[in-house]
């Protein structure tokens, strides 16, 4: 069932256009990733869900309802913001418990929630501390926190590991994909981050000034990307994309290749070059090759035994059926 | 990090700076002391000798002294009350995007800057005159009675016109403190469902209970010391003589300046239960 629907919805601040006329379809149930470099509007276009930006033009519709004109309150959605916005004279407990006493649930219904929900987050200690006296990783999952009580229809996130280190972003990362797979609610996601998109998403929306360049499930991105900026984006390390004459030789303007798609030789192969810096990870190795063939370096991965000088002439194969082709416009061939 | 060494460099540093406050205080509060404790008519013999507690039983066993404690309260509580509540208000809005925001906020600091003797005269001659004041044309439009401001409501006129000066402080304050609220917080809550009331209670009040305190501790200290403004308007009449009035009176009309110290170090006194009494109430909001 489409839960969430945007039909020609644009938005402009003053005079500039931040986001086009676009069309998306959410799912029940989906985990939808809104991913894009900085600037390209995720986060407006998460507000305008929201409510807490007005539409332009165009229409959103929650569940099958047109929730345009809608206030923020009424459309049954809940935000987790990148600062948490937590508040901070209230306790734990007050902050969870804050949307139950806006709608007027009686007192012993909200502590229940309250103690479910700190339960699931593992929050039950800290609930009647300040927000002040939490760590990032205990302020996050109070906002979170606050969210679920609600039983909202979806949630929205907006870039809210952006805060954290990069270990326990890596823990929140799969409580989220935990929370969402338990509560099975739609969850809406923004973020720059592609390991994010590619880890947590059912679908990922790629954003570009407002655009939308792509939707599809993860593997559809990685293997199918429609242009050469969502095969740029999409993936890490990022796709080399090659122009000249060797992408000449395969009849395309440039054509792609990921760098667990390229062999690496001492002794023979497609194309020549030599080896630049060489990035140990233990169980890879990421080998910058300066190539003859385009005046380019490709990244490439190697098995993380892999120990080839500074300097030293190497051999790249690409696999040809992970190939990609686009044309002179950056689109997808075939 | 300050290491041994540098703190005793510091000390030093501020040596002179501390002693000269030191001395600008001590002086003029000994000096108060010394004097309180004399019969002291300088145009009536000079120093007459020492009286011990004469001055202290006199000036608090005066028919004056009650009246003159309950209306420097009267006055400092309802300040402090009708600027805070105005001064939310105004911050409010002026914290709204309106056309000509600049200018607006200029204005409404103005009345800071005009000196309270001006704005007491201002007041009492152009505004609250019984004949030709504006008020008093107001009420003759409706064909009303002008009212005698500053005899038959002199202390509602008083603490309209010290608030009218205060007010822009206040605001001032509370005004920078509303937009330091996370903007982020307001949009959290009104997802949450609150109400534009619900907002205003639960979050924007809470975030102002610093800048609040701020604002009562400061005017206290200066409106339990207002002079000015009585001067220029009763002078003391209708039961407006505050404390420090009360002082200036036996000083200075009365030229008896032992019992106007005794009153002073019971102004000190006074303005010291203020302040524990305050400190008690609202200091917590500071430490947070
Ligand atoms: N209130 C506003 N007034 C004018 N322009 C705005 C406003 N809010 C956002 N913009 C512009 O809209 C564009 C998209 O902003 P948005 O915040 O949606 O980007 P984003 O994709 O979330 O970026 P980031 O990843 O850095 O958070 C930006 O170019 C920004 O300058
Ligand atoms: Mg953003």
């Amino acid at each position: 069932m489409k839960q969430i629907q945007l039909k020609k919805v644009s938005k402009n601040f003053g005079a500039t256009e931040v986001i086009p006329p676009l069309d998306l379809d959410i799912e029940d149930g989906e985990f939808v990733v809104f991913v894009g470099p900085s600037g390209c509007g995720k986060s407006t276009l998460l507000r305008l869900i929201a409510g807490l930006e007005d539409v332009t033009s165009g229409q959103i519709l929650i569940n099958g309802k047109d929730a345009t004109e809608m206030p923020p309150a009424s459309r049954g959605l809940a935000m987790v913001f990148q600062s948490y916005a937590l508040y901070p004279h209230m306790s734990v407990r007050k902050n969870i418990a804050f949307p139950l006493r806006m709608i007027g649930m009686p007192k012993d219904e909200q502590a229940k929630r309250v103690d479910e929900a700190a339960k699931v987050l593992n929050l039950t200690e800290y609930l009647d501390r300040r927000p002040g006296q939490l760590s990032g990783g205990q302020r996050q999952r109070v906002a979170i926190g606050r969210a679920i009580v609600r039983e909202p229809t979806a949630f929205l996130f907006d870039e809210p590991l952006s805060n954290l280190d990069a270990a326990l972003r890596v823990g929140m990362r799969l409580e989220i994909s935990e929370l969402h797979k338990r509560l099975d609610t739609t969850m809406i996601y923004v973020t720059h981050d592609q390991v994010e998109a590619m880890t947590m998403a059912d679908k990922i929306v790629v954003l570009q000034s407002g655009v939308i360049e792509q939707v599809g499930t993860p593997l559809d991105l990685y293997h199918n990307p429609r242009n050469t900026f969502v095969a740029g984006f999409i993936g890490s390390p990022k796709m080399n994309l090659l122009t000249g004459k060797e992408a000449e030789k395969h009849g395309a303007h440039t054509i792609g290749i990921r760098p667990e798609h390229l062999t690496i030789s001492t002794k023979k192969g497609g194309w020549e070059g030599t080896v630049g810096v060489s990035e140990h990870l233990g169980s890879d190795t990421f080998i910058h090759v300066e190539c003859k063939a385009f005046d380019e370096t490709l990244t490439v991965r190697a098995s993380g035994e892999m120990d080839l000088s500074y300097g030293s002439k190497v051999y790249l194969t690409p696999d040809a059926s992970n190939l990609h082709k686009f044309d002179e416009n950056g689109m997808r061939m075939s | 990090m300050a290491t041994q060494h540098s703190r005793s460099i510091a000390r030093m540093m501020l040596a002179p700076a501390t002693t000269l406050l030191l001395a600008w205080m001590l002086i003029p509060l000994i000096m108060t002391l010394y004097f309180s404790f004399k019969k002291y008519l300088p145009l009536r013999g000079g120093d007459l000798g020492w009286v011990g507690f004469d001055n202290y039983v006199r000036f608090i066993s005066s028919s004056a002294f009650w009246p003159a404690v309950a209306t420097t309260l009267i006055i400092v509580g309802g300040v402090l009350l009708i600027t805070i509540l105005l001064g939310i208000l105004l911050a409010l809005l002026l914290d709204q995007p309106i056309w000509g925001q600049g200018v607006v906020r200029i204005l409404v600091i103005a009345p800071f800057f005009v000196m309270p003797t001006v704005s007491g005269l201002v007041w009492k001659n152009m505004f609250m005159d019984p004949v030709n004041g504006f008020f008093a044309h107001i009420w003759r439009v409706f064909g009303a009675e002008p009212i005698q401001w500053l005899s038959h409501a002199s202390m509602p006129s008083l603490v309209m016109i010290i608030s009218w000066q205060w007010l822009p402080f206040a605001t001032l304050i509370l005004l920078t403190a509303i937009q330091s609220l996370d903007s982020e917080q307001i949009e959290a809550a009104e997802m949450d469902g609150a109400k534009p009331l619900s907002r205003f209670f639960f979050i924007i009040l809470p975030h102002l209970a610093r800048a609040i305190t701020v604002v009562v501790l400061i005017q206290t200290i200066f409106l339990l010391s207002i002079f000015a403004e009585i001067f220029v308007t009763t002078a003391g009449a209708f039961g407006t003589k505050t404390l420090t009035y009360l002082i200036f009176q036996r000083v200075l009309e009365s030229q008896n300046v032992g019992l106007g110290s005794a009153g002073g170090v019971y102004a000190i006194i006074l303005a010291n239960i203020v302040a524990i009494f305050l400190m008690r109430i609202v200091g917590k909001n500071l430490d947070r």
